[in-house]
């Protein structure tokens, strides 16, 4: 995973409650076993309609979505957010998220960014008012800043630590085989175990 | 000090736990299949790693194979990522029951069956309904595939604490309400958001006297309003259901297994962060008018006014009016199946509806059974015939039409009652306009044509 790193970007307004991620990306992408190239089909349906947000021109190469709660909620397909990834996207900002999509995008090194209702109405209402308005978002400082409005969100320490160093959690765990065998050990013996 | 259910089960499965940071968790059994895995696989590869306990995961084909016509009837894209999943089983030592085995089907249909879930074990998948084990007290929830690709590194996962929930639900279910109804009438209580961030456990006299079936439909939705993991504490009823089955514990093995999962309640006095209510005499027969699984009412009821944006659009995308009655919806298309209903206890009660009937003119109607056992124990006792008869399709196992990622999909426009987990936009297929409903519904709106209420249909027990 690539350090994150403060950026400024274009940020568009999807103000919608609860966008699962089968709209985020429709099953019939799924069936690829690539990791990349998911970009062109973010929002596949959606897209489809000439007066959806992502379709003008102002919110091109935007880099933040701002949206509304439970975003990415529904189907765990890791896929949402690489398209979102894939697609220029560097941070989400919404007052909820699925708790899937949440992991997910941590995991890949796309932002969650977790604020207030209110705040969130705001910074849609602006990216709305001002379209192409660009957003600032800083993990380091925890805060977004966008016009005149900025507000401090809240992560926990360890996921904005291995976002900021672009740790390899696998690599993390990998040196904890000690504990892992050890707990082995206790398992129980009645758990199944499948030879191939 | 006195422990809930989930407490006991994430402390039990506690590698490491360090303030601060995430648990570590050791992961018992590790469900693989061929969509979310294939990146998972790849990245391990490229970073010269191995999979650490071949033997504590399984494999199956679900998602996107056909249901007839086997493997040759998949499209190029969903050949390849089938056969690489084969080529990552191999490679791995995984075990895979791919096309064509008889152990082979939805991934939560088989880890039961097989008698691989067992009460106390952590259970994680690269899929969202992965719930449902729960229904054995077990803690099971679905993951993404970088999590997968950590759980085949490591055997473990790193998870946040999640807070503990329990929804107490007492009294007998109304003739004709079934599990599913249970879970739907809890969403629309609810909310689909309203478990986010917590683990679920189901209790009270109506859980208790639900099967295995119908607490595994009911744990199956709990991922749709939110929470991750719903369970249920393991009882007579679980145990009956695992004795003897392929991978249960056998003899000595069996009564110490026993021994332990009975200390799997939560202890007297134990606290929830929250907990919810449920009357079950007040449930009905739901029917989702709209586009989540939270847009239900009665199958008696009318679909609502719209309160909000949401509700318009989804109104939009139903072509509903506010003040229709549900019972005049016309139907072009039913599915029985999907993790949450393809189980043997679902294609009985929807064969009950059915027997002696026709589904109507209008209507191309599906039934796709959850695995091959099933399958072959629902042929059997003949309930393949009484579908056919009756005019339905009867097809191979596998997820179908609930996500309709092979080529089981709505037309733009149809409109279908679905036993299945999601109403989505497009979910079924793009421009599919789906009513989630219990299995009886599904069979009674088949032979109706319209969507209608089983009770009222003269066909359910009372």
């Amino acid at each position: 995973m690539k350090k994150f790193e403060t950026f400024s970007g274009v940020a568009a307004p999807l103000d919608k409650a609860d966008v699962d991620t089968d709209q985020i990306i429709p099953k019939q992408f799924l069936r690829r076993i690539e990791r990349s190239g998911f970009g062109p089909f973010l929002f596949f349906d959606w897209r489809k309609d000439p007066g959806f947000v992502l379709n003008q021109p102002a919110y091109a190469g935007s880099r933040v979505l701002i949206t509304g709660p439970n975003f990415g909620c529904g189907s765990s397909r890791e896929h949402a957010a690489w398209s979102l990834e894939d697609a220029g996207y560097r941070a989400v900002i919404a007052p909820s998220f699925g708790d899937i999509f949440r992991n997910n995008s941590l995991k890949i090194g796309l932002l969650p960014v977790h604020l207030p209702a209110e705040q969130v109405r705001a910074l849609l209402d602006l990216a709305q008012e001002q379209p192409g308005v660009e957003a600032t978002v800083d993990l380091e400082a925890q805060r977004v800043t966008m016009g005149d409005l900025s507000y401090r969100f809240q992560i926990d320490a360890h996921s904005r630590h291995c976002l900021l160093e672009g740790l390899d959690e696998i690599a993390q765990t990998l040196r904890l085989e000690p504990e892992i065998a050890a707990y082995e050990e206790r398992r129980p013996a009645w758990l199944p175990t499948i030879p191939a | 000090m006195a422990q809930t259910l989930i407490q006991k089960l994430w402390d039990r499965h506690l590698v490491r736990s360090t303030p601060g940071e995430p648990d570590l968790l050791y992961v018992d059994l590790h469900l693989v299949h061929e969509v979310t895995s294939p990146q998972a696989f790849e990245s391990l590869r490229l970073a010269g790693r191995r999979v650490r306990r071949p033997e504590l995961a399984i494999a199956t084909v679900d998602h996107n194979n056909p249901t007839r016509g086997g493997v040759e009837a998949a499209d190029e894209i969903s050949r390849k990522q089938m056969a690489t999943l084969a080529e990552n089983c191999e490679w791995a030592g995984i075990r895979l029951y791919g096309l064509g085995s008889r152990q082979q089907g939805i991934v939560h249909v088989i880890g039961p069956e097989q008698g691989l879930t067992h009460p106390g074990m952590l259970i994680v998948c690269g899929d969202s309904h992965t719930s449902t084990h729960g229904a054995f007290g077990t803690l099971a929830f679905g993951i993404g595939s970088s999590e997968v690709e950590h759980v085949l590194a490591t055997q473990t996962l790193l998870q946040q604490r999640t807070k503990d929930m329990a929804v107490n639900i007492e009294g007998e279910l109304p003739p004709g309400v079934v599990a599913k109804d249970v879970a739907l009438g809890i969403i629309a209580r609810l909310g689909v958001a309203a478990g986010a961030g917590h683990s679920v456990e189901y209790r009270g006299s109506t859980v208790r006297g639900l099967s295995m079936e119908g607490r595994m439909t009911l744990c199956n939705l709990t991922i749709e309003w939110g929470a991750r993991a719903g369970m249920v504490a393991p009882d007579e009823t679980t145990f009956a259901f695992l004795e003897g089955r392929r991978h249960a514990p056998q003899g000595a093995l069996w009564q110490a297994a026993l021994e332990d999962w009975r200390t799997l309640a939560s202890d007297e006095g134990a606290v929830f962060d929250s907990e919810v209510e449920i009357d079950a005499r007040e449930l009905e027969p739901y029917v989702t008018w709209g586009t989540n699984p939270g847009q239900s009412v009665p199958v008696t009821g009318r679909v609502p006014e719209p309160h909000g944006e949401t509700d318009e659009r989804a109104l939009r995308y139903m072509a509903l009016k506010a003040g229709t009655a549900i019972q005049d919806i016309a139907l072009d298309r039913v599915f029985i199946g999907s993790c949450t209903n393809s189980r043997l206890e679902d294609l009985r009660a929807a064969a009950e509806v059915v027997r002696g009937r026709k589904v109507h003119g209008r209507v191309r109607a599906l039934v796709v059974p959850g695995s091959t056992p099933v399958k072959l124990a629902a042929e059997a006792e003949g309930l393949d015939r009484v579908f056919a008869e009756a005019g339905f399709e009867w097809r191979d196992a596998g997820c179908s039409m609930c996500l309709g990622m092979n080529p089981d999909i709505l037309q733009p426009g149809e409109r279908c009652a679905s036993t299945s987990n999601r109403n989505f936009e497009g979910r079924q297929g793009a421009g599919g306009r789906t009513h989630l409903v219990s299995p009886p519904m599904a069979a009674a709106a088949a032979i109706a044509g319209h969507l209608v209420d089983v009770r009222e249909f003269g066909l359910v027990p009372a």
